[in-house]
């Protein structure tokens, strides 16, 4: 069995994508899984300092098997390790940075994105499954810009950006940018606006798997991002 | 003299009393008091809430307690972590309650309780179905909800080291949410590698002063729940 070519961007070239647009100097938290691939494209000449909920700013990569502490770990309990000038604090302190705004920007990634901004992604909602939501929705609700990094689609090919949401919300209106294996798309108060279409993908492809109307009309985009 | 020393995990948490609310340290494995929650197993106490971020891993520590029975609510941000398979089996045969908090809701829920703040407002759940039946109000523009405090009758952390006093430092990202539920228990019991004397921990570096603290326990070598489940260990 031969696997199909691989349409569009690949999971580290989204990651890569989204890299190229944090600013220098951004407090950044990155969620688990596809966002967590963010900090190895991190272009050259730029920092950023990395959140972690459970109580830790500078944190650096995994520390190399076997190595690090099982006390020194990201949000997915994974080990990591800290950087010079790092912090540890409290988990008050952490969601204060959180829900008080003071981190730039948050990663996560996504079941479904409305055209609004708004997101699941903590649950789908089926009987029999153990909902665990854990910093999600403190996220969505403070980090100044929020960043969603997914697949344009589902497995099954069914569009995960779509009018409205039909899994449970991690919160309203609070997505501004969806970078995805065929483009890069803005949340307006308009909709979905197309900002950038991935190597090799034309629009008629990309609107074919989006649940809602993409615009292409460029609008003014504010400094940090659409608004939120 | 004040010296809030106990000989053992054992005489640490004898007077936990059956349906009792218990908060209990850690974040995944970071900061797991787990021979204090040896310690519990092993006096039985049953009926239990506990209030913590994950419900453990393995068959050891927080994941050997509910295994035991003892606990018929959680209260939790995140029961559902890679090697966590006690807790989803007592939730689907509904044997055990959840309360799911947003991680950020529960920190501060605990910190509100220790620190004589009934509610509060946040913005975080808004408009999800965790934010059902929770009053809902408006300050300027954005939508917030009422959020309790908590308190508990007895908290479990661990630290790395204590002064006889109850000055608690921490390691790490094991600090957690320790501190915050050290405020919020009528008696918080904390495990700690090391106890010194008075005067030897910087009053400046101090997190958690000893007035939220009740006892500390030296346990020298604390077991690392990774390391547990991976040599297969299951409590008692």
């Amino acid at each position: 069995m031969t696997k199909p070519p691989v349409i569009g961007r690949t999971r580290e070239e989204m990651a890569q994508r989204l890299a190229q647009d944090i600013p220098d100097g951004s407090y950044v938290n990155l969620g688990i899984g596809i966002p967590e691939l963010v900090a190895k494209f991190v272009p050259a000449g730029r920092s950023m300092i990395y959140h972690t909920e459970n109580g830790l700013l500078g944190m650096g990569p995994a520390p190399r098997p076997g190595e690090g502490d099982p006390e020194l770990l990201n949000a997915g309990k994974q080990r990591v390790t800290a950087l010079p000038g790092a912090a540890y604090f409290h988990h008050a302190d952490s969601f204060a940075m959180i829900r008080g705004g003071h981190l730039d920007l948050c990663v996560l990634g996504a079941l479904q994105v409305a055209q609004n901004g708004d997101l699941a992604n903590w649950s789908t909602g089926e009987p029999g499954a153990i909902p665990a939501v854990g910093g999600a929705m403190d996220l969505v609700a403070g980090v100044k810009s929020i960043f969603v990094i997914t697949q344009h689609c589902t497995r099954e090919g069914e569009a995960k950006l779509v009018q409205k949401c039909t899994f449970p919300l991690t919160g309203c209106a609070v997505v501004n940018r969806i970078y995805t294996d065929l483009a890069v798309i803005e949340v307006t108060p308009n909709g979905f606006r197309l900002v950038e279409l991935s190597p090799g993908i034309d629009f008629n492809f990309v609107q074919e798997r989006t649940g809602a109307p993409l615009l292409r009309t460029p609008e003014r985009i504010k400094a940090g991002g659409a608004e939120k | 003299m004040i010296d809030k020393r106990v000989a053992s995990a054992a005489e640490a948490v004898s007077d936990i009393f059956d349906g009792a609310t218990i908060m209990i340290g850690g974040f995944g494995e970071a900061g797991s008091p787990v021979e204090l929650i040896h310690a519990l197993i092993d006096q039985g106490a049953t009926n239990l809430t506990t209030i913590s971020n994950n419900t453990g891993s393995g068959q050891v520590g927080l994941a050997a307690l509910l295994k035991a029975g003892r606990v018929s609510k959680v209260v939790c941000s995140f029961p559902r972590t890679a090697n966590s398979t006690v807790f989803p089996e007592l939730y689907r045969s509904g044997r055990t309650k959840l309360e799911l908090v947003p991680q950020g809701t529960l920190a501060e829920r605990i910190r509100a309780g220790g620190a004589g703040i009934p509610a509060f407002y946040t913005p975080s759940a808004v408009g999800t179905p965790l934010a059902e039946g929770k009053e809902c109000r408006e300050f300027g523009d954005r939508k917030y909800l009422l959020e309790h405090g908590i308190r508990a009758d007895f908290s479990l952390i661990k630290g790395r080291v204590a002064d006889t006093h109850g000055n608690i430092l921490y390691n790490k990202t094991a600090r957690n949410f320790a501190p915050l539920m050290a405020m919020a228990a009528e008696v918080t019991i904390v495990q700690v590698a090391e106890i010194v004397e008075p005067g030897k921990l910087d009053p400046e570096s101090i997190v958690t002063p000893g007035i939220f603290v009740d006892r500390v326990v030296a346990i020298a070598n604390p077991a690392h729940e990774s390391e547990l489940v991976e040599a297969g260990a299951s409590y008692p």
